[in-house]
């Protein structure tokens, strides 16, 4: 019998101790309470005989997936999306309970379709319920940042798993400031949109048509290693983007100044390429739906009002607790009392590993987001407490090329009350308004117990 | 020689990695060439060169893999060989630096933790939790945490018996595994002897008589006290026994425990007349024999002498009934079965969950006792105080700084069993002099000390 080169002690630090006298190194666990009142579920969720390899399998479907830009066209035929139908970020919601910025994308959006000639209009439409449906982006594949309003006309980039051909979808990035996704629907919103049905999409649809898939999954790669964080900076992203399908779009045949006009818009548009990390992120996630037993957390999204997850081993079911404000900065005057709670499906960014997860590797953006550098290196060492492994490919240069906290396990949530940490914009909580700052924001901590439940219970009734 | 290309889509290193990489994997047996790089038109280059096929598909976003072997049988482990290079080379050099926070769950430690044998003892409601990240990590673990519900003593089991994991416990109070105390442990010294203990105490009684007569112990296993009930079935003796049988150095094995349930017996009994070290059974009970003479039972198949158990100090005769007040378990509810019924002697046992709840064992905070130690010695009722002190690792620094001076002020003749060993930090042979100084008479065997108390009280059957 060989003696044990290490003892892990999880408790009385005396136990520790006396292990330490012994000469034998010894890791002490700073242990602290679950989660008030899931115990109980906690061990039947350990003891589920399902969850270590419906865990490892979730997270290895995921860090199977490759994503692939191989279309651009619009949601109407890619999504059959038919007029009257709008897609909105985070779990389902009615208008009655919508929140400012996405009753404001809503707005643009009925008036981008020809519903209504004025914004303003949309809002008699929506009240009256009548043809008119809202349903939330990830029911259809789909992903969309902040108010993640889609109608039919808008264009969407389509990203593919080349191993399984399995899609999903995006809408076009609009820039910051006043735009429909953060709730403004002002004449420059709807100008901008309409510019990108007819001059962007198509030429857009040209170029990646025209050119190989743009190997998404490995800009996002060497993006981390560029200071991207793939959520509130992608900078490098959107310059490899640019790389990439600048020549299909000069030779695409199109108007000259359109090409340049559309170059300038997307080189100027440092978000452009969070529309790709997004459904890249969704593409890998769900892989993992569905496995049964599985703690890992597939989704995260917010509607303005509700803040929701999905669960691998929980089905489409969704657990959601009232969205909260971020803490961050605010753009010009623009104070807390201006900001509406968390909004958009780009939390699927975190839920993959990067965002918030990854906020080590981009420190140029920590002050944007209110933190500092050490905070950063420590953000993203604490969501390796909460998450079930490392992605190979995802690796942080200043944590030693460590991978990205990846797979965001409930359970763990629940045991550490670690939360996971989401890096977003804010939209002003005034239909109308916009952007109004960036910040950091955690859910609401109430739907992981929730979500755990849910889990045992299931793992009760196989038993 | 066979050469192996394989493209990485989306695997991704910085050059110098690769270079590091490359060099490792070159140094493997039966690898003759190794190029670990991404797949840029210059490598791609260097590549065709050096004689490798590169898929046309290849681009610069994927990561190549280019092997010249000695033969095709080199090849797992040369791709082996590859994805260790490439861990190491993304791997952070030893955590420990202080800004660095602790693990928060004991999954997070193992990950940082090569080779780790884990100690739980967060509370009974969350132990399981704990305890099952060591199992998912193929590590044994140790359970000190009482009031862990039986079936999720099951489910951890039956989960480690699928991993070949030990789970020792739960409300397991000791081991020594490989050497190694954990818990309440002795100092002990290499030996022939393994054990598999359902009581820590008793565990505990058992290496000191052995360390006296001069055997020593490799190993014992705690199992925790349900691990031979109809529920659990004897899941962690078995696997205990399995390894003690596979440990060279162990010649016989022990089982301590109170008797198994009537049909877990059986089929204990049955595994272990099939392993090809010898078992001894020592099952403790009315009618079973006591700790010492299953220590003597050892000693004699091992063919060593049974020694005389030491005793120091002389008490006086006394009138009345025995008080038994001890920090150990299985040493109450050894001396209690010794005095039988009838006698009125009472015996307590202040490690009990009615005792422990919402504080420390007494092993570690001994003023419970104390307490009662001078109600007893103010009851006209009381013949004669028997009294254990058990020592090793985790016990408290020095018991006898505290007991001994109120030992001075009790006026009935006290009896202790003092269960250590002379390694152990402690100082055996000072607390034995310390409490005789104060006047009590010191064994080492349990069974000993009992037997004396009750024939000082004339009550010695």
């Amino acid at each position: 019998m060989t003696t044990p080169e290490a003892v892990v002690n999880v408790g009385a630090d005396l136990l520790a101790d006396a292990v330490a006298d012994q000469a034998t190194a010894v890791t002490r666990v700073d242990w602290r309470p679950p989660m008030t009142g899931t115990e109980a579920d906690l061990a039947t969720v350990a003891a589920d005989p399902l969850r270590r390899t419906a865990n490892e399998r979730a997270l290895a479907a995921m860090l199977d997936v490759t994503a692939s830009l191989v279309d651009v066209a619009p949601a109407s035929e890619v999504l059959g999306l038919q007029p009257g139908e709008f897609l909105h970020a985070g779990p389902p919601i009615e208008w009655a309970l919508a929140s400012g910025p996405l009753r404001g994308g809503l707005m643009a959006g009925a008036a981008l379709e020809g519903l209504v000639d004025d914004p303003e209009d949309a809002v008699a439409l929506f009240e009256s319920g009548s043809n008119v449906s809202l349903e939330p982006c990830h029911h259809r594949s789909t992903v969309g940042p902040m108010a993640g309003v889609v109608t039919p006309s808008m264009w969407m980039f389509v990203l593919e798993d080349a191993a399984t051909g399995r899609r999903t979808y995006c809408s076009l990035n609009e820039g910051l400031g006043k735009v429909l996704r953060y709730g403004a629907y002002g004449p420059e919103v709807l100008t901008r949109l309409r510019w990108m049905r007819d001059v962007l999409g198509p030429l857009l649809q040209r170029a990646v048509r025209g050119s190989e898939p743009v190997d998404v999954s490995g800009i996002l790669t060497q993006m981390l290693q560029m200071g991207d964080e793939a959520h509130n900076r992608n900078r490098a992203g959107t310059l490899m983007l640019l790389r990439d399908l600048s020549p299909a779009m000069v030779t695409s045949g199109m108007d000259a100044s359109d090409v340049a006009e559309s170059l300038r818009f997307i080189g100027g548009n440092d978000h452009f390429f969070l529309n790709l990390a997004m459904p890249a992120c969704k593409l890998a996630l769900d892989a993992a739906r569905g496995i049964e037993g599985s703690t890992m957390v597939v989704a995260m999204a917010r509607n303005g009002t509700d803040f929701g997850i999905q669960v691998a081993g929980t089905g489409d079911e969704w657990f959601t607790g009232p969205a909260q404000l971020a803490d961050g900065l605010f753009l010009g005057s623009y104070g807390p009392d201006d900001a509406n709670p968390d909004i958009g499906d780009s939390a699927i960014t975190e839920t993959a590993g990067i965002g918030g997860f990854a906020m080590a590797t981009a420190p140029a953006i920590v002050r944007l987001v209110g933190g500092s550098v050490p905070d950063a290196l420590a953000t993203t060492r604490r969501m390796h407490e909460i998450t079930l492994g490392e992605n190979p490919r995802w690796t942080v240069p200043v944590l030693e090329f460590q991978g990205t906290p990846t797979g965001i396990d409930v359970s763990m949530v629940c045991r550490t009350g670690i939360l996971p940490q989401i890096n977003t914009g804010m939209a002003g909580k005034v239909a109308g308004v916009g952007q109004v700052g960036a910040g950091l924001v955690d859910p609401p901590a109430e739907i992981f117990p929730k979500a755990l439940s849910r889990l045992a219970e299931l793992a009760r009734a196989r038993a | 020689m066979t050469n192996h290309v394989e493209l990485r889509p989306g695997a991704y290193a910085d050059s110098v990695t690769l270079l590091q990489v490359s060099r490792a994997v070159q140094s493997l047996d039966g690898v003759l060439a190794a190029q670990v790089a991404m797949a840029t038109a210059l490598n791609i280059e260097v590549l065709t060169e050096m004689g490798f096929a590169v898929p046309v598909e290849a681009t610069s976003n994927d990561m190549v893999v280019a092997l010249r072997l000695a033969d095709g049988d080199a090849l797992t482990a040369a791709l082996a060989g590859v994805d260790q290079a490439l861990r190491d080379a993304n791997r952070r050099p030893d955590e420990g630096s202080p800004e660095i926070a602790a693990p928060r769950s004991t999954r997070s430690a193992l990950r940082r933790t090569s080779d780790a044998v884990v100690v739980v003892s967060v509370p009974g409601p969350s132990a399981l939790v704990e305890a099952m990240d060591a199992v998912d990590a193929g590590r044994d673990v140790m359970v000190f945490s009482d009031n862990v519900p039986v079936e999720q003593e099951v489910a951890l089991k039956r989960a480690a018996a699928e991993r070949g994991v030990l789970v020792m416990g739960p409300d397991c109070g000791t081991a020594v595994v490989g050497g190694l105390g954990l818990g309440f442990a002795n100092v002990v010294s290499p030996g022939p002897v393994g054990i598999v203990a359902a009581s820590g105490t008793g565990c505990q009684q058992l290496l000191a008589l052995l360390d006296h007569s001069g055997v020593g112990v490799t190993s014992a296993y705690g199992v925790g006290g349900r691990d031979l009930s109809s529920e659990v079935r004897g899941a962690s003796t078995r696997e205990a026994l399995r390894r003690l049988d596979e440990d060279a150095g162990v010649e016989l094995i022990v089982v301590i425990s109170k008797p198994p349930a009537p049909e877990v017996a059986a089929e204990i009994e049955e595994y272990a007349a099939g392993l090809s070290t010898p078992v001894e059974f020592a099952l403790l009970g009315a009618g079973k024999p006591d700790l010492t003479a299953a220590a003597e039972v050892v000693l004699r198949r091992l063919g060593h002498d049974v020694p005389t158990w030491p005793v120091v100090g002389e008490a006086d005769p006394g009138e009345g009934v025995v008080r038994g007040l001890f920090v150990g378990g299985t040493l109450k509810s050894e001396a209690q079965l010794i005095a039988g019924t009838d006698g009125g002697h009472t015996f307590v046992d202040f490690g009990d969950d009615e005792y422990t709840s919402g504080r420390a064992h007494p092993m570690i905070d001994p003023s419970l006792r104390l307490e009662h130690l001078a109600r007893a010695a103010a009851d006209p009722a009381t013949g004669v105080l028997l009294l254990d002190v058990v020592l090793g690792h985790g016990a408290e620094p020095d018991p006898a700084a505290e007991l001994a001076p109120a030992l001075a002020a009790v006026g009935q003749p006290v009896v202790i069993a003092v269960v250590g060993t002379d390694g152990d930090p402690q100082g055996r042979d000072h607390q034995v002099a310390a409490l005789v100084a104060a006047g009590a008479e010191v064994h080492l065997s349990n069974a000993g000390a009992t037997r004396r108390a009750l024939e000082l009280i004339g009550a010695l059957s």
